[in-house]
């Protein structure tokens, strides 16, 4: 599903983010990413996502090689990924239900569909009676769930989460495992970027771990 | 891998076979909600709103309401064109026989539609009852005035040719001089003529002005939604759909500025109207002020919509392509 091959990335100021990283993600894996922060987690999701693009090597995605995406196209393959961000991301003066609707308005489905929608990845994430709340409201773990349901709202085959317990308590941060684990379950490709090892070595599922932008263990499976 | 990427391609390849009605509704239904959302905001935001439109509004009413007037001056001049005319000034002591005859050859001219003699009698009876002299007009000795013919040119013919006959009627041996009544008629209308083209220079300026201030009012919009902008790009937003809010922005506040400049003309028709109108009656003419009228207004209206649209557009394409997730 995700395939990074002998992927390098190296800044303008000279700083190698990655290098030669290959790995292969396949369908329904659920994979953790870890290393130190500067290790090049973020830069690898950054990557997929296309905010940033390989200095070398080759990155295919659902079997698209992203070198061939042009920038135009970049919003038609990040709709197929759902990303969820460590400092959330949410639109303050969107009430909860707007917030995880956006994908769904950008991507053009009718109201009905939207409001079924965003109503079913709210009931999953535990949040449907706080859906007309506005996200200032709510508590960090609250606001956490909410990038989560607008990163699934619109049934992406990826899910891509940097730090998603970042900011959480440990029974909160059980929780959103939880949730990942869930969506995995039902088909949905899913990394994870997080530090936390005592929480990742709980769950049984592949470890990538990172260092100094090279590749530590877990290769291509 | 392989076969995913394959059966990949086939579901994206039917989706946008069956959905081209779909995306279209969708492009539809976006248009109608940021439209309705950028108008809120507008709305939200009467004080500032309502500044923005002023201004613009100010800006287009400027050279618009010049312009209405040059319209009206032009109007009024242009009733007394056909009055152009020639006088010519016999010479001291020309009998009125004499004046009568020469009266009758002029108006043989093929130039000349009609001819006019005053005798000196009359113009001094015409002159003491318009100009309130009388007084010292029967004081004089004798008549000052002498005997004048007044020649009206075919309408069809020019300045320059009104000219050539006034030069061609002094040298007649009667006539003591010609003047052209029309002189101060042409210096009128090249004024006219200088002011529409300022008029035109002022309002180009004002319109290039008015797309910079929606251009820098739709750029602080664009800042102040900078994180919105980077969120929507993150989950898939395309730039046409981050651009198209602040283009509905662009264009209420431009069609705002057209009401408002409307209204403004408007009002000033209606404040000058009642003592334009005395004046004209004084002249005994029913002469009175026209306005732009409401195919005028509303395409005032519509110049402010395309302004806003141009000034939105400069801007977004200046500054939205440089907001991008960091």
């Amino acid at each position: 599903m995700i395939l990074f091959d002998r992927v390098s990335k190296r800044y303008e100021e000279g700083h190698d983010a990655l290098r030669e990283i290959s790995i292969d993600i396949g369908r329904d894996e659920m994979v953790f990413l870890t290393g130190h922060s500067g290790a090049g987690k973020s830069t690898l999701l950054r990557l997929i996502m296309l905010m940033d693009r390989p200095t070398r090597g080759k990155l295919l995605v659902d079997g698209t090689d992203l070198a061939k995406v042009g920038s135009r196209a970049i919003p038609r393959h990040r709709r197929e990924i759902g990303v969820v961000f460590q400092n959330h991301q949410l639109l303050f003066d969107r009430s909860v239900f707007d917030n995880v609707a956006l994908p769904l308005v950008i991507a053009g489905y009718d109201q009905r569909e939207v409001g079924r929608r965003v109503r079913a990845a709210l009931d999953k994430v535990g949040l449907l009676a706080r859906e007309r709340a506005l996200p200032i409201t709510l508590s960090g773990g609250e606001q956490q769930r909410v990038g989560i349901a607008r990163a699934v709202v619109g049934r992406p085959k990826i899910l891509l989460a940097d730090e998603p317990t970042g900011n959480l308590d440990p029974a909160l941060s059980a929780d959103v495992m939880q949730l990942f684990e869930e969506f995995n379950r039902v088909g949905v490709t899913v990394l994870i970027a997080s530090h936390d090892l005592g929480l990742i070595s709980q769950l049984h599922h592949r470890t990538i771990t990172l260092r100094d932008g090279q590749l530590v263990t877990g290769t291509s499976a | 891998m392989a076969n995913d990427a394959a059966s990949g391609r086939r579901e994206g390849a039917s989706l946008s076979r069956t959905s081209f009605m779909g995306r279209y509704d969708a492009w539809l239904r976006h248009h109608r909600q940021s439209s309705a959302d950028s108008l809120f905001r507008v709305l939200d935001n009467p004080v500032s709103s309502i500044l923005t439109w002023l201004v613009i509004g100010i800006a287009l009413a400027l050279p618009v309401s010049l312009d209405v007037a040059l319209e009206n001056a032009g109007r009024v001049s242009s009733t007394w064109d056909s009055s152009a005319q020639l006088s010519l000034f016999l010479v001291d002591g020309t009998s009125q026989d004499a004046g009568k005859a020469l009266t009758e050859e002029l108006a043989m001219h093929p130039q000349v539609a009609r001819v006019q003699f005053v005798s000196r009698e009359d113009a001094l009876a015409e002159f003491t009852s318009v100009s309130g002299f009388a007084d010292i007009l029967e004081n004089l000795e004798e008549n000052p005035l002498p005997h004048v013919v007044l020649v009206e040119p075919l309408e069809d013919v020019d300045p320059a040719q009104v000219t050539g006959l006034r030069d061609e009627f002094e040298a007649l041996g009667l006539v003591a001089e010609a003047t052209l009544d029309m002189a101060w008629l042409q210096r009128l209308n090249s004024l006219l003529e200088l002011s529409r083209r300022s008029v035109l220079a002022l309002g180009g300026f004002l319109i290039f002005g008015v797309v910079l201030i929606l251009g820098n009012t739709i750029r602080l919009a664009i800042e102040s939604r900078r994180e919105e902008i980077v969120i929507v790009k993150l989950v898939g937003g395309s730039n046409a759909f981050v651009r198209r809010p602040f283009l509905y922005t662009g264009l209420w506040y431009g069609v705002g500025g057209g009401v408002f400049a409307a209204l403004l003309v408007g009002a000033g028709l209606w404040f000058l109207s009642a003592p334009v109108e005395q004046l004209a009656s004084l002249y005994g003419s029913d002469f009175s002020l026209r306005g732009p009228g409401l195919i005028g207004s509303l395409n005032l209206v519509l110049v402010g919509g395309m302004l806003g649209l141009i000034g939105a557009w400069l801007a977004v394409s200046r500054h939205l392509g440089a907001i991008e997730p960091r």
